[in-house]
């Protein structure tokens, strides 16, 4: 069975166009996005105080679903949830080769039973959390914590996080994501996401192999593979992960090539402007992506990325369970209450 | 019912005078809760001979209405640039009704740290307590109708009116 994702992603919105599930950006507006970036920064203060806590999903259960592993990820949701005084449950399902459809659908039905509201969903097929979404019970939030090659939503809005607390706002950005596009859920959410917030120019460089023009051009970016052209005079400069078992499969020459050609280095960023930001989702391959003396230079910023990354995990998280309770309780209490 | 911007600064002059003759040459911390109660404490601070340290709470992470309201977050995030372990504090609303956020906002307060005191300034104060909450300073006490509230306007000037809200089927 596959689970290709909806064209349209409707089902993430109540019907005033509040969030309730958070599935993918693309097909979002500019405003809900500015929301999530918005409300993430009332959080980030969170994260300073004597008691890094506050009370808003008190009593609710958020389960982390991952059928593919993930520590990274997992994690910060799993900290994102506390933070908001959820209670919180990890659940790792190995993967399982055979139908996967009803399998799911089960695994699903099972946890609804034990009362859960929000549903952290990662998984090897793209569409799985779609399908969740369609089939969870009303009132239970869904969010896609990277789907297949499809998207990984809470990623690319805490790139655009730190994207805009380093730079101010998207208008006039020129933002370069480098490296294994093909096979990057994290690249796809960014392009759009960088689209819809405004960017100038979104660059795409990487290895023809990895980086196919026609279905690039379709995302509206730039295309390049020359690393000194592409990073010329851009503000920012995502790496991405290189997914090493993809080496076996001649995407690549070698490691060490890919790095003469794509690893940023000093040298490289030269081109870039000088007041350039260096990003990547992590976990980084020294050597192979990036060299060290730009992962720990100064234009880094990439551990102030994870920290981010928990604030907007908690907006997303706390948004998507008030959407759910606005649509359960419409018009409830008093506007004006003091 | 309106109030101009002499009549609110009338106000807020008598309610400054209070805060000098309660806490003496120490002044305590002001602590806005965002927006009206934030205007009201810059207000009071910049009444007050020696100025105080000033603070601002968003409470919607501590409402108790997320689950029939979701989530209403004010535009800037809690600021309080200094340390709340062992400080007198003010904390400063434009209107009181319920009392349910004075509630959100001490469970905040307490999440920064153990303050020594805290005291609670209003402008208005337009009662239907829910909780067993009163003002130490209060600018004006009003009696007003369940369908009525008071909505301050500003930062600046500052001025106040009273409002109708609609009334649901149930009250």
């Amino acid at each position: 069975m596959t689970l290709a994702p909806p064209p349209s992603s409707r089902v993430q919105l109540t019907d005033d166009g509040k969030l309730r599930h958070f599935l993918s950006v693309e097909h979002l507006s500019r405003s809900l996005l500015e929301d999530i970036l918005d409300t993430a920064a009332s959080f980030v203060d969170v994260g300073g105080r004597a008691i890094k806590k506050v009370p808003l999903l008190r009593g609710k259960t958020v389960v982390n679903l991952f059928f593919e592993s993930s520590t990274r990820t997992r994690s910060t949701f799993e900290l994102a949830a506390k933070r908001l005084s959820a209670d919180v449950l990890n659940l790792d399902i190995a993967k399982s080769a055979t139908s996967k459809g009803e399998t799911l659908l089960d695994t699903l039905r099972n946890l609804e039973a034990m009362a859960a509201d929000m549903f952290v969903v990662r998984h090897q097929d793209s569409g799985a959390p779609f399908f969740i979404a369609n089939e969870v019970t009303p009132g239970v939030a869904v969010i896609n914590a990277g789907d297949g090659r499809h998207a990984h939503p809470t990623q690319a809005m805490l790139d655009m996080y730190t994207i805009r607390h380093y730079k101010g706002g998207f208008a006039g950005l020129r933002v370069a994501i480098v490296g294994d596009v093909l096979h990057s859920r994290v690249a796809r959410s960014q392009v759009h996401a960088l689209n819809i917030l405004g960017a100038e120019e979104v660059r795409l460089i990487g290895p023809r192999t990895l980086l196919p023009v026609a279905a690039a051009e379709s995302l509206g970016v730039t295309v390049c593979h020359d690393m000194t052209q592409g990073l010329k005079d851009v503000d920012v400069v995502i790496m991405l992960r290189l997914q090493k078992e993809r080496m076996d499969s001649a995407f690549l020459p070698s490691e060490a090539e890919f790095f003469r050609l794509y690893g940023l280095n000093n040298e490289k960023l030269r081109h870039a402007k000088p007041d350039a930001i260096v990003m990547h989702p992590g976990p980084i391959n020294r050597g192979v992506e990036i060299a060290s003396e730009v992962a720990d230079g100064p234009r880094s910023v990439i551990l102030n990325q994870v920290t981010f990354g928990i604030a907007v995990r908690m907006a997303v998280m706390s948004m998507a369970i008030s959407g759910q309770e606005s649509s359960q309780n419409p018009e409830q209490g008093d506007q004006h209450g003091r | 019912m309106r109030w101009n911007e002499a009549e609110i600064e009338a106000r807020l002059t008598a309610m400054a005078e209070r805060v000098a003759a309660d806490y003496g040459e120490a002044p305590p911390a002001l602590v806005g809760i965002q927006s009206g109660g934030a205007w009201v404490a810059e207000a009071l601070n910049a009444r007050l001979a020696t100025a105080a340290p000033l603070g601002s709470l968003d409470v919607s992470f501590y409402r108790d209405d997320f689950d029939t309201r979701g989530l209403k977050r004010t535009v800037k995030p809690s600021d309080l640039p200094f340390e709340v372990d062992g400080a007198h504090l003010l904390l400063v609303d434009d209107v009181l009704m319920t009392g349910r956020t004075i509630r959100a906002a001490m469970n905040e307060l307490f999440d920064y740290g153990r303050p020594a005191s805290i005291r609670l300034a209003v402008l208005f104060d337009i009662g239907h307590r829910e909780l067993p909450i009163r003002p130490d300073i209060c600018g004006e006490t009003l009696a007003l109708p369940p369908h009525q509230r008071v909505e301050l306007r500003g930062p600046a000037p500052l001025v106040a009116e009273v409002i109708e809200i609609p009334v649901k089927a149930d009250e």
